[in-house]
Order: structure tokens, then C-alpha cells, then sequence
């Protein structure tokens, strides 16, 4: 354990020396985690072609603009890279203090999804509209919050060096405290996100070291809990008809399975190189749906070829294969939880969100890190880079 | 470089953090994997799909290729007519399928609601015509008679009649040069059928939903060549059919035309001739049946001796091939294939096949003399023949004593062929032959003329005809002895002791049998086209050919001429001096013989004429009558059914053809400049630059021209005008708009 005032971070340091000492040697952009930024830069500046591309034809949603989608997208990176500076700035051991007020924020704000507040779209109620075109998901930052929630609980005891381990008292704490969002999230129904936090919780649980008889024993819980959504028709008819399409996609190719054909057909058809960038005959027909959100995916492949849609899987793994370093090699637990909470995260949703326009994973309204269009989503990743980047500040300089 | 007592963790939650990396990992291998499998591996597929998914076709049919006559002039061809038509997808969308756009149509196009309506819906075992029976997805033509100002209502209030389309379109005609209307040489032509576009989805001329396809006929036979390629834009759609762009185009190929060996004036000079002839024949009296004669069809055939080309092509009755054009109503339709008609579709020429009668002596003599009879012998014509208890008769009794084949061939002496067949008989071993082949020669004979199989014209569905041989009395009693042994009676009536007598012994080769087949009886069936070839081998020298229509393909820029070679299907199995004698014989047939009667004045030292007449027996109907004849360059037969005998049916309808192509007058004078076609069209007709064909005039047949004094045919145009003179060949084509409606131009002869 080494003291924060060796560390250049904000606030300390005469305002004039700052910028100097920001890029001196052991400064903070030499100890950035550059991989990171300039793989979910180039993500959410390929997302921006992407959703320019799938959009610019679209009038009834672009209200006649077509860089109505290209600008609201640089916007939100625009803002997500503010939320990540901020992070950074402000520390993740700062906001460690902040997190009861965080997650009990983030929980009232997806209670208000359940009032008349709350938004249904693409059938599912889990928006809340503002006036002047802004909504939130608030369920975009509960997988934050939960994150952050559960390693301060299942942290605390290790990092004060109490414990080896978290104790089970702790561990039953911490998936309580994930748990009432994720009933609240489940009754809007968003059942994606609820899909995400369950591996989150997974991620944490593992990172935390918890006890191998809680990591099988929630595998197991959430096994039956599926099997039981099944057998108790918890299920909307559309999430059913998901599962059907995709178990057989072919099924009613005009109706439930036709998202998924036409992903394919999009995606298929692109080849080696792609069609090139605005020459996607299936993204310039409209023949995929949600296409600058969820099928994201379908406009790099059949666009940009496998060249291009591989860059994607690329650079979204350069993304998780640093977060990994950053958490193994960080020496607080907390860190280390946080990180892997954000990789099962990204990784886990990326999986699917690909997944199901290559035809490999069912139909979930998930979007796709930094590259979807959507405000929510791409605040609450770049949020988590700032967590990543800020952990990996305060580890100690490799000798 | 990851240190476990710097970190201070556990090893647990180290080995726990590689493997959530190695999950990571192995995740986004996955994806990788799924997308090099999607994209490289099957991405042709799926860009074929892709392709398939966006891209709308729009068809702009070719123009179909003309039929030419052999001087160019056309027989069938297209005309522009303003086509409305309505698409039944866009219908079906409205509420009311459509009813109301479609009476407001009918409205403008005066015509009743019903029968707009009933043009629109598809045909099935249900629906009575009128119906659609081409593809439902493609425009159904309402109407192709629309006037400019109807067309234009539509056009300009498009809104108002969503579906409706009036466009102009080049649409088939049959202009019928000089009145030659060789309706079933030609064939038809109907919209393609779902089955046909799948069947051909794979070959090298697939059917796009619009095309029009030949169903009998030179339609049918050069359908690919004639067809063309339809042009095809395809536009790249949206989900919404919102048109994105333009992807491909083809643009339409016309068909290429096709000359024929038909000369349209011998064309029509046979037809007027065939059904002249039928008429005579119904106002004869029958002594045999006591009634007057039916004469209820009949064909002809002109035929280049040489060549096997077909310069005419009749078949009685008829009808105006103009029907099918822009859908036949369902009262024509009924007129022309309905159980109560005279099946006007069916070309007799090569699909009506009956017994030959005495023209199939001609075979019958080549047996005998393949069989080792001098064809100079002394062979009894008795006036009948009696083997067992059967008496075989002379026509009409007649006897002339000993005679030589090439009488017997004159003067259609029955019983010396009896005699012969009969001797054969009993050489090959009577009714149970010995073990070995029979030798039967008449029958071997009759194969090597080519008879019992197609000849190989260029017409589709030609019918074999039959040789009842040995074979064919097995295979025929094996399908029919269950029926025969049931109802034969020993001493039941003709039928019923008939089949008693099959049943018992119909599988084996009877003296009878083989007696009534030598003059032709029996159950041998001949078409008229077998009949025209084995006489123009004759003529010939003995080359059996295949007889052809189609003289040659011209592209429709005229650069590429593809010539339709004649093909032979073999050599007659007699040898020079027998086809020397037996062509001697059947000149004598013209001279003193059968035919003689009919000929009389004809300048036989100018163009020697050869013929064989046959009167064929039919049980429960009227005699049929044959004709077979040939010149040095034509063989010519004629066949009509119950109108009695060959000569005096059919001989002055011959005559008056030969006398149309050489032009012999009257008195038995030559009249080249009359003459239609004295020695065969050598040659295609000229090419213009621009790839058009050069038609010649054609005047119509006034079968009394010859007796006008030759003033009021001055001007008449001669034969072969020089090339360089151009034929306005508008005076062929009637370009002025049939007033008519097809139903009233509907013209059944005979």
C-alpha cells in the first residue's frame, strides 16, 4: 500500500506545473491506460459511421436530418469522454465513498421507470423520457452501481487485511444489495439487462474470491431461475418468440425469425472486404431493423467485410484483455472487483449483442459498448473506462 | 510481470481472474470464428440472398422474331397495339380486391364489369373461362384493342385506376398474305405457365414471367429462336419497394425471324384447292352408304421432291390463328378443342394418320420385287380372291387377266397384290411360322420406307402412323385380348365376330391379314406427310428426307444466317431400274390409269406428272380418299376422309395445284409468267442493311386467272423481281386496326 500523495492525481499541484506534470515521466498520461482510450475512441468513432450509415436515409426517424444520428453520437462520446475524465479526476477511491449515494440514486431512478414517468420502447418499459428528445436508461448505470456496491461491501474486510476472503455474511450483503435492482429491472421487463447483471454478479463473485460453493451455488440458482421464468410464463410472448427464432430462424421468416435472417443475410453478404461504407444494399434498404442500435453490428459487417467487423472484435478485445491486466495487476481488491465486474460486463454484452446478428445467441434489445447509438449505454461505458483508467493510476509503478 | 506478494491477493483470486481472461477470450474467438464463417466462407451465399432480397425486376419483352415465307413475305408477325392491363397484386391490396377500380375501368373501356372481372381471375378446375391461366404475378392483359383515347384516360388519371396499366405493345399477328392462312403450321401461342418457368428456371433459356410461349406448331418448334430475350431492369428496392437505384440492365434482344419453305401463294392456292375439294366431295353422291359424302377433313402437302422442303401445308378444317392473340375468349376456345368441335387445332397433314389404300401399293411393289418377283411378270388380276371361306374383291369387281406389276400399279389391281402377299404368307410358314424369322418382306419393306415411325419434321407431336407387323399384332392383342374375349360371340355381329376371332388367334399374323395389308387395308395408318415422302423419294431417286419447314434463322440485325440443312432419314430399298420401272407405271397412272380421268390435258411430254390414287376402307364411315403424285421437282398429296375415291375426290384439286406452279393454263398451254413457282425457290430472300427482310408481292388465287384472256393480268407481278427493285411490302401487311373483334374473326372452313 503506497500513499495517494505519490500519485499526480487531480486537485494536488500547483495549476500552472499541471499540464507539465500530467505528461512528465510517471505523470499521468505516461501511466494512462492508452490501449483502452484509443480502442473505445476508435469503437465509438467507428460507431458514429456506422450509425450515420444505417440513418442518413432513415427520414421518419431523422426528422429530415441526416446528421441528426452522427452528431447525437459524437455528443454522447463527446459527453461519455467528459464522464470518463471526470472519473479519473475524481478517483475511484473517491467515489468508493460515494457509492451508497450512487447506488441508492440509481435504484430510485429505475423505481421511476415503474412510475408513469417511465418509457416503453421496442417493448421494453425501461426509459424515462425528458422533455426536448432526452430519455435515460437507467438501467445502463445500475450495472455500475452494482458493480461498484458489491466491492465496496466484499471488499472491505480483505483490503483492511481482516480477511483472506470475503466472509459469507458479506458475499449474502453484496448479492442482496444487486439483487433489488435487478427484481425492479426484471419487472419492467428488461430481461437483457437483467441477463448482463447476472454475469456481473458472476464476475464479481469470482473476483472477489468468494467461496467456490457461492459461485456454483448462483450458476446454479440462476439455472433454476431460468428454468423457472420458462416453466411460469414470465416471459412476454415476444421474448419466447425470440427464443423460437433463433432455435429455428427459418421458423416465419416474414415475422419473428426475419431480424435475424436479415442480420445474417446483412452480415453474410459482406464478404471479405464489404460493400464499403454507405454501399450496404441491405443497410441502405432498411431491411434490418434497429440497425443504428442493437443490429449495429450488421452495418460494419456487411459494409466494412470481415476486415472491418473483426477490427470491431479486435479492438473490443484489445479493451478486455487490458481491463484484465489492470485487473490483475492492481493491488486493492476493490479495484480489482470493480474491473472484473466491468469485463464480465462489456465482455458478456458484446457477446451477445454480436452473438445474435451472427445468429449464435438469441434476440436481446442489448446494445453494442461505444458502438450502438444510444446516450445511456455509451455514458455508462465510457463511466467504466474512467473506473478502469483510474484503477489502474493508483497501482504502483512497475519497478 | 503480475506478481502475487506485491498484489497481496490470494492465489485464489489470481487463478480466478486468468481463467475470467481465458473466458474473455475465448468468447470473442467465438465471434470471430462465426464471423469468418458467415462472411468468408458462406459470404456468397449469402450475397446471393442478399441480392435476391432488394432487387425488383422490371421486363421489357422482346419483340418476337417474324416467320417468313420462302420470298420473305410474312406469315406471322407483330403488329403495336395499346395493351391494358391490370396487376392483380396491386388489386388484391384494396379492400375490395379491386372491384370498384376494375368497373370504373370497365367503364372507359366499354366494356361490361363482369367480363373485366372475369379476365382478372385465375383459372381452375372450377372457373369457367373466361380466366387467367398465365402467371398471377404478371400484368393480366384486360384488353389489347384499346383505343389512344382510352389509353390516354388511364394514363392521365393514374390515380384513379391504381394497377391499371396501358402501354403499348407489340403484340403477335397472323397477316394471312394473300389469304393463306396456315393456321396450324404456325401454331400458337399462350402465356407461360408456373410449371414451364420452374421446369426451365436452370436450362439456357429460362421464362420470365411476361413471356408468351409457342404451344404448337413453327411456334413451338422454333419457340427458343423466336422468342428473343426480354429485356430486364432490375432496381435495387428498400423493405418498402421504395426504388433505390438502378442495378442492372439488360436491354431486350428481339427474336430472330425465321424463313420458311412455304411460298404463301402455293400456300393458299392448296388451301383454297383442299377446301374447294371438300365442298365438291359433300355435294357426291355415296352409293355405297346411300347418303352424300362427309368429307369431314382433309390436308395437303407440297413438297419439294429434292429436298424434302414443305412449300405448302393444309389441313381441313381450319380456323383463324388470330384467336390466341391477347387470350382467346372462352367461346372460341370451346369452338376449337371442345368435345363438339371438328378439332380445327390438329394439322391432319402430320397428325391424322388412316389406312393408305391403294397409294400404299407402291411399297407392296417394291416388296414383291425385293421378295424376287420380276416386275415384268404375268400376275393374275382376277376379279376377287378367295382364301378359305373369305372372298377378297377387286375394286368394283374389274378383272383384267395377266398383268405386269407396273399395270397392276396403274390400273390399282388388288388381287394381283393378294395373290403376291398371299404367297409370301405361306412361305414364311402361314399362321404358325416355323421357327427361325419369317422373312416378311412386306412388312421389312415397309419399315426401310420409313413407315410406322415419325418422318422428323420440324413440327412438334407428328404421329408414327402404324405397320401392323407381326410386333405390333402381338403387343396390340396382349393390351386388348381381355376386352376381345369378353365381348366376342361366335355368332354375334361383324363387331362381336370380330373380336371372337382376335381374341382367339389376334396375336398371330393371318392370311388375311397380310392380304389386306398389301393394298393398304387393315390396320396399316399412314400420315399424310409419310405418304409425301416416300413419293418424293420416288421422284427423287430414292432418298426418304425429313421433311423440313424452317429454311433458315436470320438474326434480327440480318448479320447471322443459320441455314436449315435438309436431313435424310434414309435410302428407299429398291434399286435404280426398279424405281425407273415403277416411276414409268405411276406416269401411266396420270396417262391411262386411275387418274387419267382427271388429268386429262395436262402436258405430260412438258412436265411428266407420276401419281397413285387410293380409295381406303373404313369400317362404319365413308371410303377415304388418297392422292399421291409427284413430279420431277414436287410431290404433292392430297387426302380427304369419307369423300370416296382418291381420284375423284381429290384429282382436280391436284391438278389445279400443279397448274398453279407451273402455270398451265386450261388448254394445256404453259404460262411461265403465271407460274408460280416452276422450279423450287433456290435461295433466302434479301437482307436489307438494317437487318429487315425484303417480302415479295403476292397477289391473291383466282383459281379462273387462267381463263382470262392475259390483258387484265397485265402488271401482274412476276416471279422473282430483281432484288434491286424494292417491294413495297407494306401492300402485304394489312397496317390499318382490325375493327373486328376476334370472336367475328373466327373463319372455320370446310
Amino acid at each position: 500500500m503506497t500513499g495517494a500523495n505519490n500519485f499526480s492525481v487531480s486537485g494536488y499541484g500547483p495549476d500552472r506545473a499541471g499540464w507539465t506534470r500530467i505528461f512528465a515521466r510517471d505523470g499521468l498520461a505516461r501511466r494512462l491506460d492508452w490501449p483502452i482510450l484509443l480502442s473505445a475512441t476508435a469503437l465509438s468513432l467507428i460507431g458514429t459511421a456506422l450509425v450515420y450509415s444505417a440513418t442518413r436515409n432513415r427520414t421518419e426517424i431523422n426528422q429530415g436530418d441526416p446528421y441528426y444520428f452522427l452528431i447525437r453520437h459524437l455528443m454522447n462520446t463527446g459527453i461519455g469522454f467528459a464522464l470518463m475524465i471526470g472519473t479519473i479526476w475524481l478517483g475511484h477511491r473517491t467515489l468508493r465513498t460515494a457509492v451508497p449515494i450512487l447506488y441508492g440514486i440509481s435504484v430510485f431512478l429505475v423505481l421511476l421507470v415503474l412510475t408513469p414517468l417511465g418509457a416503453t420502447v421496442n417493448g421494453a418499459h425501461a426509459w424515462i423520457v425528458f422533455g426536448g428528445g432526452f430519455s435515460l436508461q437507467p438501467s445502463e448505470f445500475v450495472k455500475i452501481t452494482i458493480i461498484l456496491g458489491m466491492a465496496m461491501l466484499l471488499a472491505a474486510r480483505v483490503d483492511a487485511g481482516d480477511k483472506p476472503h470475503p466472509d459469507h455474511r458479506t458475499v449474502a450483503q453484496s448479492l442482496g444489495l444487486a439483487a433489488v435492482p435487478m427484481l425492479i429491472v426484471m419487472l419492467m421487463p428488461d430481461l437483457g439487462s437483467v441477463m448482463v447483471m447476472v454475469i456481473i454478479v458472476l464476475g464479481v463473485l469470482l473476483a472477489s474470491g468468494a467461496s467456490n460453493r457461492w459461485v456454483f451455488g448462483l450458476i446454479g440458482a440462476g439455472a433454476v431461475g431460468a428454468l423457472a421464468i420458462w416453466q411460469l410464463h414470465i416471459l412476454d410472448q415476444y421474448q419466447i418468440n425470440r427464443f423460437a427464432a433463433f432455435a429455428n430462424p427459418n421458423l416465419d421468416p416474414a415475422g419473428v425469425g426475419y431480424n435475424t435472417n436479415q442480420a445474417r443475410i446483412a452480415i453474410g453478404s459482406g464478404g471479405l472486404t464489404g460493400a464499403g461504407l454507405f454501399h450496404g444494399s441491405q443497410t441502405t434498404g432498411q431491411f434490418v431493423p434497429e440497425q443504428q442500435t442493437d443490429f449495429v453490428f450488421t452495418v460494419a459487417g456487411e459494409e466494412l467485410g470481415f476486415v472491418g467487423a473483426g477490427l470491431i472484435i479486435v479492438l473490443l478485445g484489445v479493451v478486455l484483455w487490458r481491463a484484465c491486466r489492470i485487473a490483475r495487476e492492481t493491488t486493492e481488491l476493490y479495484g480489482t472487483i470493480v474491473a472484473a465486474g466491468i469485463i464480465a460486463w462489456f465482455a458478456f454484452q458484446s457477446f451477445e449483442n454480436i452473438g445474435m446478428t451472427l445468429g449464435i445467441m438469441p434476440v436481446a434489445g442489448l446494445p453494442l459498448p461505444f458502438v450502438s447509438y444510444g446516450g445511456s449505454s455509451m455514458f455508462a461505458v465510457w463511466l467504466a473506462v474512467g473506473l478502469l483508467q483510474s484503477i489502474r493510476l493508483q497501482r504502483p509503478v512497475s519497478a | 510481470m503480475t506478481n502475487i506478494p506485491e498484489t497481496g491477493r490470494t492465489p485464489r483470486v489470481q487463478i480466478r481472474l486468468v481463467i475470467i481472461q481465458i473466458l474473455v477470450l475465448s468468447l470473442l474467438g467465438t465471434l470471430g470464428a462465426r464471423l469468418w464463417y458467415l462472411q468468408v466462407r458462406n459470404g456468397a451465399e449469402y450475397a446471393k440472398e442478399a441480392s435476391g432480397n432488394h432487387v425488383q425486376q422490371v421486363v421489357q419483352p422482346a419483340v418476337r422474331g417474324e416467320i417468313l415465307d420462302a420470298r420473305g413475305v410474312p406469315i406471322a408477325d407483330n403488329e403495336t397495339r395499346l395493351v391494358v392491363s391490370a396487376s392483380r397484386t396491386d388489386l388484391l391490396k384494396m379492400k375490395d380486391d379491386g372491384k370498384a377500380v376494375l368497373t370504373k375501368l370497365a367503364g372507359v373501356l366499354g366494356m361490361k364489369p363482369q367480363d373485366v372481372m372475369g379476365k382478372v381471375r385465375l383459372c381452375d378446375a372450377k372457373t369457367p373461362q373466361p380466366c387467367w391461366n398465365g402467371s398471377p404475378y404478371q400484368p393480366i392483359p384486360i384488353t389489347d384493342e384499346a383505343t389512344p383515347r382510352q389509353a390516354l384516360q388511364i394514363r392521365e388519371r393514374s390515380e384513379d385506376f391504381p394497377g391499371i396499366t396501358a402501354e403499348p405493345e407489340a403484340v403477335r399477328r397472323y397477316p394471312a398474305p394473300g389469304d393463306a392462312n396456315t393456321a396450324q403450321v404456325l401454331g400458337y401461342l399462350s402465356p407461360v405457365t408456373d410449371d414451364e418457368i420452374q421446369k426451365a428456371k436452370d436450362t439456357d433459356s429460362p421464362y420470365l414471367r411476361s413471356d408468351m410461349v409457342g404451344r404448337s406448331g413453327l411456334e413451338r418448334q422454333y419457340d427458343k429462336v423466336l422468342r428473343g430475350k426480354a429485356g430486364v431492369t432490375r432496381y435495387e428496392v428498400d423493405n418498402l419497394g421504395r426504388v433505390l437505384g438502378k442495378a442492372k440492365s439488360d436491354s431486350a434482344e428481339p427474336g430472330s425471324n425465321l424463313v420458311t419453305s412455304i411460298d404463301a401463294r402455293v400456300q393458299r392456292v392448296a388451301e383454297y384447292e383442299l377446301d374447294t375439294a371438300m365442298k365438291t366431295a359433300r355435294n357426291q353422291f355415296d352409293k355405297i352408304t346411300g347418303e352424300k359424302y362427309k368429307a369431314d377433313s382433309g390436308a395437303v402437302i407440297v413438297m419439294e421432291a429434292k429436298t424434302g422442303r414443305i412449300v405448302a401445308m393444309a389441313s381441313a378444317p381450319t380456323y383463324d390463328p388470330n384467336v390466341w392473340v391477347g387470350g382467346i375468349s372462352a367461346k372460341d376456345y370451346q369452338q376449337l378443342t371442345g368435345k363438339d368441335s371438328d378439332y380445327p387445332l390438329l394439322n391432319r397433314a402430320i397428325q391424322g394418320q388412316s389406312a393408305p389404300g391403294s397409294t400404299f401399293k407402291v411399297v407392296s411393289t417394291a416388296a414383291a420385287i425385293q421378295a424376287g418377283y420380276d416386275f415384268d411378270g404375268h400376275y393374275p388380276c382376277t376379279s376377287s380372291y378367295s382364301v378359305g371361306g373369305q372372298v377378297f374383291k377387286n375394286f368394283e369387281g374389274e378383272n383384267f387377266g395377266p398383268i405386269s406389276l407396273g399395270r397392276a400399279l396403274e390400273v390399282s389391281c388388288d388381287t394381283v397384290f393378294y395373290g403376291l402377299a398371299d404367297n409370301e404368307w405361306k412361305k414364311d410358314g402361314g399362321i404358325n411360322p416355323k421357327k427361325g424369322q419369317p422373312k416378311d418382306w412386306f412388312f421389312k419393306t415397309a419399315h426401310q420406307f420409313g413407315l410406322g415411325k415419325p418422318t422428323g419434321i420440324d413440327l412438334p407431336n407428328e404421329v408414327s402412323g402404324r405397320v401392323p407387323d407381326r410386333q405390333w399384332k402381338q403387343d396390340y392383342w396382349k393390351a386388348n385380348k381381355d376386352a376381345w374375349c369378353k365381348t366376342g360371340k361366335k355368332d354375334g355381329d361383324y363387331v362381336a365376330r370380330i373380336a371372337y376371332e382376335n381374341c382367339l388367334e389376334g396375336n398371330k399374323m393371318r392370311e388375311g391379314d397380310e392380304i389386306n395389308y398389301s393394298i393398304g387395308q387393315g390396320d396399316t395408318l399412314l400420315t399424310p406427310i409419310q405418304e409425301a415422302t416416300i413419293y418424293g423419294a420416288i421422284s427423287n431417286g430414292g432418298t426418304l428426307w425429313n421433311p423440313t419447314i424452317g429454311k433458315a434463322i436470320i438474326s434480327p440485325d440480318g448479320k447471322s444466317v443459320t441455314e436449315i440443312k435438309p436431313k435424310s432419314h434414309g435410302r428407299l430399298p429398291i434399286d435404280a431400274k426398279t424405281r425407273d420401272v415403277m416411276d414409268e407405271a405411276l406416269a401411266g397412272v396420270v396417262t391411262r390409269g386411275t387418274a387419267a380421268w382427271k388429268f386429262g390435258g395436262w402436258p405430260q411430254d412438258k412436265i411428266p406428272l407420276h401419281a397413285k390414287t387410293g380409295t381406303a376402307e373404313v369400317y362404319g364411315k365413308q371410303t377415304t380418299s388418297w392422292l399421291a403424285t409427284y413430279s420431277k421437282d414436287y410431290a404433292v398429296v392430297m387426302t380427304i376422309a369419307q369423300a370416296g375415291t382418291g381420284s375423284g375426290a381429290s384429282g382436280e384439286a391436284v391438278h389445279h395445284i400443279y397448274d398453279a406452279l407451273y402455270g398451265v393454263q386450261k388448254d394445256g398451254s404453259i404460262d411461265k409468267g403465271k407460274a408460280l413457282l416452276p422450279t423450287p425457290q433456290q435461295g433466302l430472300p434479301k437482307i436489307r442493311p438494317d437487318g429487315s427482310i425484303e417480302a415479295q408481292k403476292i397477289q391473291k388465287y383466282d383459281p379462273n386467272a387462267d381463263q382470262a384472256t392475259g390483258q387484265d393480268q397485265q402488271g401482274t407481278p412476276t416471279d422473282n423481281p430483281s432484288a434491286t427493285v424494292p417491294s413495297p411490302t407494306a401492300s402485304n401487311r394489312r397496317t390499318t386496326r382490325r375493327s373486328a373483334r376476334p370472336e367475328k374473326r373466327r373463319r372455320i372452313l370446310a
